[in-house]
C-alpha cells in the first residue's frame, strides 16, 4: 500500500530464521520487481532481421512497448525439415541479440547532419544564388572554399540540419557534377544487397536513373573466391548449412564455425553424432579446432602446399595405383580433366598452352559454330578426335539443344579418354613452373631448394592441324598427374617413388612448407577419398577468409576444390565446397536487378568493380612496390610484365576485360553534340575519337581532375571503418584530410613509374567533393563524411533478406517508425531523387548518354578473344567494340523525371523481358499484375499508367513477382529458357511448384523456402538439401565454362603467364611495408615484425556491431590486436598492454591479447572495430590509432582482370580484382606514453 | 522580539520541517527510483575517493556533533560534569577537526563538480546547488569557530541549545529570544541549515535515510517471501 507503511509494521513483521540464523525468510515489500517485470513486457511482437553481412539471416521476434522496442528473442516458427534432418531453428546469436541496444543508443544518429564548415559556406552561397547548382559550384570551383571543408573530414563538427537543406544540397552537386564531369563521376557503395536488398536497391536505382556507378563489394571484401568463377564459371554456390549433416566427413577449413556461422554451428555438432569425422584445418587454436577428431594447423598462408599434399595422395592411391570406379568416372564426365592441351614448344622446353580447339583442327572437325570454342578430347573406342556437347561454344549460337552434358558428340555415345599412357604417339619433357623455391624477406615463410623449373615426362599425341602443322597435345590428367609429381609407371624418375620423397607436392615435401606432419596429411587424404569413394562423394569442405585473404588465394581454393572434384564431390549431397565468407546469396536476384538497376527504364546500368576503383582513386598505385616479376611464371616473358599494376588494369578496361569508373576522360553527356555536329553515328564517333586518342579512357589519367569521383554515396556500410584497404591511403587521397601515411610514393623514393598511366609529381588530394553516408549511426565512415543521413534500424523498415546458409526467405519489417527524424534507405533515396528532378532543371533535361561495358560473363561476348592478348590502341588488333574493347552503348536519360521513373516500372521489362545468368523470359504477365497489386499512376506524366512502386512494399512486390525463386509461374518460364539451350527438359523440378507465389505478406506470417531456379545450381527440394552443382552433375546443366565442365586447367594466356595452368604452391607475397619504419623512431621499446591477420570477430559481425555496449562489456571494450607468448615475451609485451602496430601504411594502437591461441609470428586484429570507441593516439603518427585497414594497402593480380574469355570474363561481383591483405606484415612494439589526445 | 527573527527562526522551521517530513515521504512513496545517492564516481575517479571520504567521514561528525549539541538537554551534559565552558572547547576542537576535513573533501568535489566537462555534464541544477549550500553553511559553520573565541564561557552555546529545546518543544516565541542578541554569523548558519532541510527532500540528501545501518547487523542469507505465500 504504501512504500513506509510497509516497512514500519515491526510489529507484524514475519521473519523466519533458517540455517542456524545464517538466513532468514521476510515477507518484505517484493514490488519493486515489477520494474523489472515491466522492462520485458509487450504490446506486441513484430517479425525481423538483421540486414548485416554475417550470412545468418536469422528470423526475430521483436518486442514492442509503447512505441518502443524493448528486446528480441529468436523466431521458433520455422518450417520443419524432412525426417532424420534436425530443423533449422532457432537461429540467432548474442550478437543479433544484443541489436536493440542502437535504437535509442548515444551513437543513434537522429538527424540529417553536415559539416559546419560545409554548412557556413553553402548558406552562404545560397544568399548570393537563388539556384543551388550555382551555389554549389561557388563553392567548389573555389579551391579554398573546397579545401575548408575537406580538410576537416574526420575532425567533428557537425550541425543538424533539415532534410530539406541537405536533400538540395545532394541534387545540386549531383547535378552539377553530371552536368560539368559526367555522371559517371558520381559512384555510390553499398554492399550485399541479400542483407536487405530493397534498401541496396533504393540507391542503386537513383545511380543508375542519372548514370552513376554502382560498385561491387564482394571482390572488394576479398570474399570472393577467384577460383570459383575459374573452376565452375559460377561467381559462388554453396551448400546450405543443413546440407553438412548429409556429409560422411568434413574438414573445417580457415571457417570459424561456431564464432562466425553461430546460428548454422548445430548441424556441425549434430552429423559428428551421426558418425561423421571431422579434420579442422586452421592455423590458431580457433573455437572450431575443438570440433575436430583431428586438429592441423599449418603456417597461415601455406594451404595450397597442404592441399596439394592430400591432392598428391589421392591422385596415387586413388586414381593411379587403385582407382576408383567412382572417381574415374566422375572426373571423365564432369571435369575437364580428359581435354586436350596443346604443348607449347616456343621456348627452350615444352610448356604447357592452350586448350586445343575444333578451329584448330582439320575442317574445324565439322563445327561451324563457334568452332574457336569448343574443346577436344579422345574417344576411347575408336581413338578419334572428338568435341563432346557442352563446351562454351554450344552456349551460344545455333548449337542449340547440346550445350549439355550427355557423353556424346554429332557422332553418338561417347566414353572419353582420361589417359594417353597407353595410347600415346610420344613420351615428351614438359616444364612445370615452380615458386616454392623462393625465400622470404623475414624468413617467417620456409622455402625448399627445388629448381624454380621443373621437368617431367608426359605421353602426348600428335595431332594434324589445320594449318598443316602438326601439334603435340596431352590431356589434363596426364597434366595433373606430372604437375603433382604422381608416378603413373612411365619410368619418370622425376616423379616421387614415395610419399616420403622429397618432390614437390609429396606429403614429405610440404612438411617444411607447413609445419604438418607428413603421417597425418596422408591419413586425412586416405580417409577423405575413402568416405567419398564409399558414399560417391559425401566428403565436404567448409571453407573461409582465412584462406581467401591471401594474395594468391585461387591457389588455395584451387588446390582444396581439387581435391573435391578428384573424390567426386562436387554436386553430391552432402559432399563439395562449402566456402561461407560474406553473404552472397541474393536468391530473387532476376527480380530484383531490374528494380536495382532501373533496368526497367534503361540498360545497361553503370557497374564496376570496387577494388580497381579504390586502387585507382585513392592512389594506391602511387605506392605500389609489388613487382610482376616477383609472381609471374619462370618460363613467362618477362619483358611482358614490366609494367606496374595499375597498367595491368588500365589495359584490361581498355580491351574490355573491366569495367570503368569514370569510363571515358570526356564528360559522356557530351558526345552527342560532337557528334551530331559531326556528322557522324554516335558510336562511330565515340569510336574513331578512341582511337585517334583525342579522347582517352579515364583509367590511364587517374590524377587529372576530369577523372575524380567526385561525389560519393555510402550506404548500408562502413567503407572507412571497415572494409576500406588501404585505409590511410583513402583518408589522403580520396578525402584530402589527415592522415597517418608513414611512406612514401613511387615519386618519393625513386621507384618505377607506372608505363601506361600518366604519373603526376604532385599527388591529387581529396578527390571527393561531396561525401554522403547514410547510416542509424555514428560509424568511423560517418565521421569522415560531409553529409550524414539518418536511416531507419532494421526494426524500422520494410526489406527481404536472404543467406546462402538456409533456403528460406525473410523480412525485415517495421516494428515501430524509424525515431527522430530517420527515414528508411528508400525513402531517403526517393527524397534525393525528388530534389534531383526538380534543381537539375535548366541544367539537365533529356541527355544522351554514352555507356561503356565489358565484355559479360553469361552473354555471348564472353567469346570474344579465344587466342591471345591484343592491345587495339597499339595496333596489335583492330578496335572493334564488343570483341577488343569494351561496348559503346548509347544511353537516353530523362533527369526531369527521375522521380517519376523511381517510383515507377517502365516499360522495357515488357518491350524487352527478364532474365539473367545467359537466359531469359519474357515477363509481361508479371508486370500487368503488378499494375493490379500496387496500383498505377494516374497523374499524366512520365509514367502515367505504369505500376507504383512508391513504398518499400511495393519493391518487395515487385522483385517476388519477377524473380523465379518466389514465383513458381516464372520459375517454370526460366527453367523453360534453360531447356532450350541445353536440349533437355528441366521444368519438371518447378512444375509442382508453378501455382505458388511468395507475397511479402507470406513471408512476415511465417519463413517461406524458396522456389527452384536456374539462377542456381541447386535445388530447393523436399527431397535433398541445397547443394551447389547439384543440377550440373544431376541434370546435365553444364558449368559455365569454356570446356563446359569443372576446370582443373586455366588455359588464358595470363594463366599461363603467371604459371597457374595447374594449381600451385605460390608463397605469400613481399609488400616491403616494414623495412622504411623498423627502428626508424624509437620510443625505447623492442620492436618485433609479425604477420598481419584480420578476421572476423567474435563480438561483431562485419560492419556492425564493435561499438555496441553490450559487445564491448563482453570482450575488453576497445581496439584489441592478438599475440602470441613467445611474441610478447621477445618485445616485452605482457596481456592488456597498449600496443602500437605500424608500418609504411599507417598505425594502429590497440590492447594486447597475449595468447597460446596465435602461432608464434602471427598478429591478430578481428576487423572493423571502430576507430571510435576507447583509440588513444599513436606515437608514430600522433594522431588517433587507426582501424585494421591502416595497415594494409590493396594489392591486385592481374589474373583476375582477365575478361572475354569464357569463364574469365567480367560480371557484377563474379569476377574482378579482389582486395586481399594478408600477406601483409608490421612492426609490433609497447608503446610508451598513452596519450588519449582528449584536447584534440 | 522583530519581527524577522520571529520569522526565521520561529515560524521558517516549522514551515521547513513540514516541507522536509512531508516532501521525503511523498518522495518516497512516489518516486522510488529517484531515491539515490546518484554517485557520479564512475564519470571521474581521479582523486574521488578521498574527496568523497574526507567530505563524508567530516559531516557525519559534524552532524553528530550537531545532534550532541543541540538535541541533547545540557542538563545530561552537567550530569556528566562537562562545564559548558568545557563543552564550547570539545565543540571548537572537535568541530573545527572534521569542518577542516570535510572542507578539504568538499572543496574538491565542489571543484570537480564544477569544472570536470564529464561530471558537470550530468549535473542536474539542484546536484550543483546542494553541494553549493552545504559548502556555503560549512564556511559559515567554520567561521562560527573563529568568533566562538571570544566568549570562551560557553553561554552563546547554551542560547543555541536553549533555542532550539524550546523550538522543539514548539514554544517559538520562547525560542527566539535566545536568538537575538547573537553574532549574525550564528545566526546565517541557523538560516542556512533550516533551509538544507527545506532543499533535502528535492536533492539527493535523501540517500541519508536510506544508510543501510542494517547490514551490520543482518542474517547472511535473506530471502523475501512470495506475496501471498505466507505459512499460517
Amino acid at each position: 500500500m504504501s512504500h513506509l507503511l510497509d516497512k514500519l509494521r515491526y510489529f507484524k513483521a514475519h521473519k523466519e530464521p533458517f540455517a542456524d540464523g545464517h538466513g532468514v525468510t521476510t515477507d518484505q515489500d517484493r514490488s519493486w520487481e515489477q520494474g523489472y517485470r515491466q522492462r520485458w513486457q509487450h504490446d506486441k511482437v513484430v517479425r525481423s532481421t538483421h540486414g548485416v553481412n554475417c550470412t545468418g539471416s536469422c528470423s526475430w521476434k521483436i518486442y514492442v512497448k509503447d512505441g518502443l522496442v524493448t528486446w528480441e528473442t529468436q523466431q521458433t516458427d520455422y518450417p520443419r525439415t524432412r525426417p532424420d534432418l534436425p530443423n533449422h531453428e532457432p537461429r540467432g546469436c548474442p550478437r543479433g541479440a544484443s541489436y536493440s541496444w542502437y535504437i535509442y543508443s548515444a551513437n543513434r544518429l537522429k538527424y540529417p547532419k553536415i559539416r559546419g564548415q560545409l554548412m557556413k559556406l553553402w548558406r552562404e552561397a545560397k544568399a548570393l544564388h537563388s539556384d543551388p547548382v550555382k551555389a554549389w559550384e561557388s563553392i567548389i570551383s573555389d579551391p579554398v572554399k573546397a579545401k575548408s571543408y575537406k580538410e576537416r573530414r574526420g575532425l567533428g563538427g557537425f550541425v543538424r540540419a533539415s532534410w530539406d537543406e541537405v536533400n538540395e544540397l545532394i541534387a545540386a552537386s549531383n547535378t552539377y557534377t553530371a552536368k560539368t564531369y559526367g555522371p559517371d563521376r558520381i559512384t555510390g557503395f553499398s554492399p550485399i544487397p541479400a542483407m536487405s536488398m530493397v534498401s541496396y536497391a533504393a540507391g542503386a536505382r537513383y545511380l543508375s536513373l542519372i548514370g552513376g556507378n554502382c560498385l561491387s563489394f564482394y571482390d572488394w571484401y576479398c570474399d570472393l573466391p577467384p577460383a570459383s568463377p575459374q573452376i565452375w564459371g559460377e561467381q559462388t554456390d554453396v551448400p546450405e548449412s543443413a546440407d553438412w549433416y548429409n556429409s560422411n566427413y568434413i574438414i573445417v577449413w580457415g571457417s570459424n564455425v561456431p564464432q562466425t556461422r553461430t546460428p548454422d554451428a548445430h548441424f556441425l555438432t549434430e552429423v559428428r553424432y551421426k558418425g561423421t569425422k571431422t579434420c579442422v584445418i586452421t592455423s590458431d587454436y580457433s573455437e572450431a579446432s575443438k570440433f575436430g577428431d583431428t586438429w592441423l594447423a599449418p603456417r597461415q598462408g601455406t594451404d595450397a602446399a597442404l592441399a596439394m599434399a592430400f591432392s598428391h595422395v589421392i591422385l596415387q592411391e586413388f586414381h593411379v595405383d587403385n582407382p576408383s570406379s567412382y572417381f574415374t568416372d566422375y572426373i571423365k564426365r564432369y571435369t575437364d580433366m580428359p581435354m586436350l592441351v596443346m604443348l607449347d614448344g616456343s621456348g627452350e622446353h615444352l610448356s604447357q598452352g592452350r586448350f586445343l580447339r575444333a578451329a584448330d583442327l582439320v575442317d574445324q572437325l565439322g563445327e561451324t559454330n563457334n568452332p574457336d570454342w569448343k574443346t577436344i578430347a579422345v574417344n576411347a573406342a575408336d581413338q578419334r578426335l572428338t568435341s563432346p556437347n557442352g563446351a562454351i561454344g554450344y552456349r551460344w549460337g545455333e548449337d542449340a539443344a547440346k550445350w549439355n552434358l550427355e557423353q556424346k558428340d554429332r557422332q553418338g555415345e561417347l566414353d572419353l579418354m582420361l589417359s594417353l599412357k597407353d595410347n600415346h604417339d610420344e613420351l615428351v619433357e614438359v616444364a612445370f613452373p615452380y615458386f616454392g623455391g623462393a625465400p622470404h624477406e623475414y624468413q617467417y615463410f620456409q622455402h625448399t631448394d627445388h629448381a624454380d623449373i621443373q621437368l617431367r615426362k608426359i605421353p602426348a599425341k600428335r595431332v594434324q592441324l589445320a594449318d598443316g602443322s602438326t601439334a603435340l597435345v596431352a590431356t589434363v590428367f596426364d597434366m595433373m598427374l606430372a604437375h603433382y609429381g604422381v608416378d603413373n609407371g612411365l619410368g619418370d624418375e622425376s616423379r616421387a617413388k614415395s610419399f616420403d620423397d622429397n618432390v614437390p607436392y609429396t606429403p614429405a615435401w610440404q612438411e617444411a612448407i607447413t609445419g604438418v606432419k607428413r603421417a597425418d596429411v596422408i591419413r586425412i587424404a586416405r580417409e577423405f577419398a575413402r568416405t567419398a569413394d564409399k558414399t560417391r562423394g559425401r566428403s565436404m569442405v567448409i571453407v573461409g577468409a582465412a584462406l581467401n585473404h591471401w594474395y594468391h588465394m585461387d591457389m588455395n581454393y584451387r588446390g582444396l576444390i581439387n581435391m573435391l572434384m578428384l573424390c567426386g564431390c562436387v554436386g553430391q549431397s552432402g559432399g563439395g565446397w562449402a566456402h561461407y565468407v560474406g553473404q552472397e546469396k541474393l536468391r530473387p536476384q532476376t527480380g530484383w536487378a531490374p528494380l536495382a538497376f532501373a533496368l526497367d527504364w534503361q540498360r545497361p546500368p553503370r557497374h564496376m568493380n570496387g577494388t580497381s576503383f579504390f586502387y585507382n582513386h585513392s592512389s594506391q598505385w602511387r605506392y605500389e612496390k609489388l613487382d610482376m616479376s616477383e609472381v609471374i611464371s619462370p618460363l613467362a616473358n618477362k619483358d611482358k610484365w614490366s609494367g606496374s599494376i595499375i597498367d595491368f588494369n588500365s589495359r584490361a578496361e581498355r580491351m574490355g576485360w573491366l569495367p570503368s569508373a569514370p569510363q571515358l576522360g570526356v564528360n559522356p553527356l557530351g558526345l552527342a553534340a560532337e557528334a551530331k555536329a559531326a556528322g557522324v553515328e554516335l558510336k562511330d564517333y565515340v569510336l574513331q575519337q578512341l582511337k585517334d586518342r583525342k579522347v582517352k579512357f579515364a583509367c590511364e589519367q587517374p590524377e587529372n581532375p576530369q577523372n575524380f569521383p567526385r561525389n560519393m554515396f555510402i550506404w548500408r556500410s562502413n567503407l572507412l571503418g571497415s572494409s576500406g584497404k588501404g585505409h590511410e591511403y583513402m583518408l589522403r587521397h580520396l578525402l584530402g584530410t589527415k592522415h597517418g601515411l608513414l611512406g612514401k610514393d613511387l615519386g618519393g623514393f625513386g621507384g618505377k613509374k607506372p608505363e601506361d598511366v600518366e604519373w603526376t609529381d604532385e599527388p591529387a588530394e581529396g578527390k571527393v567533393d561531396l561525401f554522403v553516408t547514410l547510416d542509424f549511426r555514428m560509424s568511423t565512415t560517418c565521421l569522415y563524411s560531409d553529409i550524414v543521413l539518418p536511416t531507419a534500424t532494421w526494426y524500422e523498415k520494410d526489406d527481404m533478406n536472404t543467406s546462402d546458409m538456409h533456403p528460406f526467405i525473410h523480412p525485415l519489417t517495421a516494428a515501430i517508425d524509424p525515431v527522430w527524424e530517420a527515414r528508411s534507405d528508400w525513402e531517403i533515396f526517393k527524397g534525393i531523387a525528388k530534389a534531383f528532378s526538380r534543381v537539375c532543371v535548366g541544367h539537365l533535361g533529356k541527355e544522351t548518354d554514352v555507356v561503356t561495358t565489358p565484355m559479360h560473363h553469361d552473354t555471348p561476348a564472353e567469346l570474344a578473344q579465344p587466342y591471345g592478348v591484343k592491345a587495339w590502341w597499339k595496333g596489335e588488333c583492330e578496335a572493334i567494340p564488343g570483341k577488343t574493347m569494351p561496348h559503346i552503348n548509347v544511353v537516353e536519360r530523362d533527369y526531369p523525371n527521375t522521380y517519376a521513373r523511381f517510383t515507377s516500372i517502365g516499360p522495357l521489362l515488357e518491350s524487352i523481358g527478364n532474365g539473367g545468368k545467359g537466359i531469359g523470359w519474357d515477363t509481361k504477365e508479371e508486370v500487368e499484375f503488378l499494375r493490379k497489386l500496387n496500383r498505377t499512376h494516374t497523374a499524366e506524366g512520365a509514367n502515367q499508367g505504369m505500376a507504383k512502386i512508391e513504398s518499400a512494399i511495393d519493391a518487395c512486390e515487385m522483385i517476388l513477382s519477377l524473380a523465379p525463386e518466389t514465383n513458381g509461374h516464372v520459375a517454370v518460364k526460366a527453367w523453360g529458357a534453360l531447356s532450350k539451350i541445353t536440349g533437355r527438359d528441366h521444368t519438371h523440378l518447378a512444375k509442382p511448384k508453378e501455382e505458388e507465389k511468395i507475397r511479402f505478406n507470406d513471408i512476415v506470417a511465417q519463413p517461406r523456402k524458396i522456389i527452384s531456379s536456374p539462377t542456381w545450381s541447386g535445388l530447393e527440394d523436399e527431397h535433398v538439401s541445397y547443394n551447389a552443382g547439384y543440377t550440373n552433375v544431376h541434370e546435365l546443366i553444364p558449368w559455365r565454362t569454356i570446356t563446359g565442365r569443372q576446370q582443373f586447367y586455366q588455359d588464358h594466356e595470363w594463366m599461363r603467364d603467371f604459371g597457374e595452368t595447374l594449381c600451385a604452391y605460390k608463397p605469400p607475397i613481399n609488400l616491403k611495408t616494414v623495412q622504411p619504419v623498423l627502428n626508424k623512431k624509437p620510443n625505447g621499446n623492442k620492436e618485433i615484425v609479425l604477420n598481419w591477420i584480420t578476421p572476423h570477430q567474435k563480438w561483431g559481425i562485419h560492419s556492425t556491431y564493435s561499438d555496441n555496449l553490450l559487445m564491448l562489456t563482453l570482450s575488453r571494450g576497445g581496439p584489441i590486436v592478438w599475440i602470441s607468448e613467445i611474441d610478447a615475451k621477445a618485445a616485452g609485451i605482457v596481456d592488456n598492454d597498449w600496443i602500437e602496430i605500424f608500418n609504411v601504411n599507417g598505425s594502429i594502437s590497440a590492447r594486447a591479447v597475449v595468447s597460446q591461441r596465435v602461432p608464434e609470428g602471427m598478429s591478430m586484429m578481428y576487423h572493423a572495430q571502430e576507430r571510435i570507441v576507447n583509440v588513444p593516439g599513436s606515437e608514430m603518427t600522433g594522431s588517433r590509432g587507426g582501424i585494421h585497414n591502416s595497415v594494409t594497402r590493396a594489392v591486385m593480380k592481374p589474373t583476375h582482370m582477365i575478361g572475354g574469355y569464357a569463364q574469365q570474363a567480367y560480371g557484377f561481383n563474379y569476377y574482378g580484382t579482389v582486395g586481399c591483405n594478408r600477406d601483409e606484415f608490421v612492426i609490433v612494439r609497447k608503446m610508451d606514453k598513452v596519450d588519449w589526445l582528449d584536447t584534440e | 522580539m522583530n519581527f524577522t527573527d520571529m520569522l526565521l527562526f520561529g515560524i521558517y522551521p516549522y514551515i521547513a520541517s513540514v516541507i522536509f517530513f512531508l516532501g521525503c515521504l511523498l518522495r518516497y512513496e512516489r518516486e522510488q527510483y529517484s531515491w539515490k545517492a546518484q554517485s557520479s564516481q564512475m564519470l571521474d575517479k581521479k582523486y574521488f575517493r578521498v574527496a568523497s571520504v574526507f567530505f563524508h567521514v567530516g559531516i557525519i561528525m559534524i552532524f553528530a556533533g550537531h545532534f550532541a549539541g543541540l538535541v541533547i538537554p545540557y542538563e545530561v551534559w552537567s550530569f556528566l560534569g562537562i562545564s559548558l565552558a568545557g563543552k564550547q572547547l570539545i565543540a571548537m576542537g572537535v568541530g573545527g577537526f572534521f569542518g577542516v576535513m570535510c572542507f578539504i573533501g568538499m572543496t574538491m568535489l565542489v571543484y570537480r563538480r564544477l569544472f570536470n566537462p564529464r561530471v558537470r555534464a550530468s549535473s542536474s541544477t539542484m546536484d550543483t546547488l546542494i553541494l553549493l549550500v552545504i559548502y556555503w553553511q560549512l564556511i559559515l559553520g567554520i567561521l562560527t569557530i573563529f568568533v566562538s573565541t571570544g566568549h570562551m564561557d560557553g553561554y552563546v552555546m547554551k542560547d543555541l541549545m536553549s533555542w532550539s529545546r524550546y523550538l522543539l518543544t514548539f514554544r517559538p516565541a520562547e525560542a527566539i529570544a535566545f536568538m537575538g542578541e547573537l553574532h549574525w554569523i550564528y545566526k546565517a548558519h541557523v538560516f542556512w541549515g533550516i533551509t538544507l532541510f527545506v532543499l533535502f527532500p528535492f536533492s539527493r540528501l535523501v540517500h541519508i535515510w536510506s544508510v543501510p545501518v542494517g547490514y551490520f547487523g543482518r542474517n547472511y542469507q535473506v530471502v523475501r517471501r512470495r506475496f501471498g505465500d505466507r505459512k499460517a
